[in-house]
């Protein structure tokens, strides 16, 4: 068994499943990190019972791209396997963890558009996806409940939550322009039905943050310029940390089981 | 052919997976919660269909082994587990006699079925006193299907069977 990285096909849409599979996986495993250093029990469970549904999204859609690949890779090879540049994660879910006021938005971020875009995805002419849409409404629905309420309870908290949780959504709202730009090599997969089309999904999304946001107490920002890259493989450098972290059991111990 | 063995082969095939209980809910069975989806002969093999609750539910490989240990144990080999997906797993599918299991260990089982359940803020009774005087402490439980809540009337804390 080599310790090496694997090289994945080019092909639209494993390449879109996959990019969606990243953003569940390293979400998944940011959020994991708070497991045993959560401010409070409750939500030590919460956080890690999101990670475990996100892990799970990330499963089997990576299951799913491996069928398209059809080249003999697990859902392994693609989480343990691959370096930071052949990941197509949006940034946002990469950011570090930071205070819990910058997990909390982030993940409200996420999730809002999460839940709309699962929606939307139940109708995919493409019938996996479709399934694994609609086994992800409902998780969705309870992750942007829970970081609705918190966004609500820290904006609108004590002066130091507030803060916090204004800091946070300033520095996190850049990296929201990714969860609505279309790569180029997705514009067929919307045209034929496969993908949602990012702009559909936008509506929901601004509804939300506008009635949360508002109760929070919290300003949006007015700032328009986005980040962008991750979808073409260009991280921060945070990706690499946790990809290090995550990697090095299967990396240095190839085909370990336990 | 006037008979084959095959009907009593997949019925009890049938009844030795569906007495297989849940690992996190032992009180209740995989056919009670809605995960064992079908048993059917493949190819020479029993080939049994069960579909997760949550995406990341981590007891489907528990159940997996735990239906291919009752198959054998009921004499039968050449088995295979199908996982899937469609149609979603929903709590629609708990039978009324798992719902009353469930408030009878303490739980608090989910709404109404075909009601729409999710997020429509009906009060989840008290499993212990059946009052409605209850809150909700976390969305998030000791596992991914439930959430804590606690009765203000007789001050016990109980874990609600989400709606999902």
């Amino acid at each position: 068994m080599a310790t090496t990285s694997i090289a994945v096909v080019d092909d639209r849409l494993f390449a879109a499943v996959l990019a969606r599979a990243d953003d569940a996986l390293i979400l998944g495993h940011r959020l994991s990190e708070w497991c045993g250093h959560a401010p409070m029990l409750e939500e030590d469970l919460a956080l890690a019972n999101i990670a475990l549904d996100l892990i799970g999204q990330a499963r089997l859609l990576y299951e799913y791209a491996a069928t398209i690949e059809n080249a003999g890779h697990t859902e392994d090879d693609y989480a343990y396997r691959r370096d930071p540049h052949q990941f197509r994660n949006i940034l946002l879910v990469e950011q570090p963890n930071g205070d819990f006021a910058h997990t909390i938005i982030r993940q409200y971020l996420y999730s809002a558009f999460a839940h709309a875009f699962w929606q939307a995805m139940t109708s995919s002419a493409d019938a996996a996806l479709a399934a694994i849409a609609a086994k992800s409404v409902p998780e969705s629905a309870y992750h942007l409940r829970h970081a609705a309420e918190w966004t609500i309870r820290l904006g609108d908290g004590t002066e130091e939550s507030h803060r916090r949780a204004q800091d946070a959504l300033d520095a996190l709202f850049p990296y929201t322009g990714e969860m609505f730009a279309i790569p180029e090599t997705e514009t067929d997969l919307i045209v034929g039905g496969i993908l949602a089309d990012p702009a559909t999904i936008r509506p929901a999304w601004t509804a939300s943050l506008d009635r949360i946001l508002a109760e929070a107490g919290l300003a949006k920002p007015q700032s328009t310029w986005m980040q962008s890259g991750g979808r073409r493989g260009r991280h921060s450098e945070h990706l690499g940390h946790l990809l290090a972290e995550m990697q090095i059991l299967p990396r240095s111990y190839p085909g370990a089981i336990w | 052919m006037v008979s084959t063995p095959q009907p009593t082969l997949r019925d009890r095939a049938w009844s030795a997976a569906a007495a297989v209980p849940d690992p996190e809910l032992p009180m209740l069975t995989i056919a009670e919660l809605g995960i064992l989806r079908g048993v059917e002969l493949v190819d020479r093999f029993v080939e049994v269909t069960i579909t997760p609750t949550y995406s990341g539910c981590p007891a489907m490989a528990a159940i997996a082994l735990d239906i291919e240990r009752a198959l054998h144990e009921a004499g039968i080999e050449n088995t295979r587990i199908r996982l899937v997906l469609a149609p979603a797993w929903t709590t629609d599918w708990l039978t009324d006699e798992a719902r009353a299991k469930l408030a009878r260990n303490g739980i608090a089982p989910p709404g109404a079925r075909g009601s729409n359940c999710l997020f429509d803020n009906t009060p989840v009774p008290c499993p212990r006193c059946e009052s409605n005087a209850t809150e909700r402490i976390a969305e998030f439980g000791a596992t991914a299907c439930k959430s804590i809540w606690r009765c203000t009337a007789c001050r016990e804390p109980f874990d609600h069977f989400k709606c999902h």
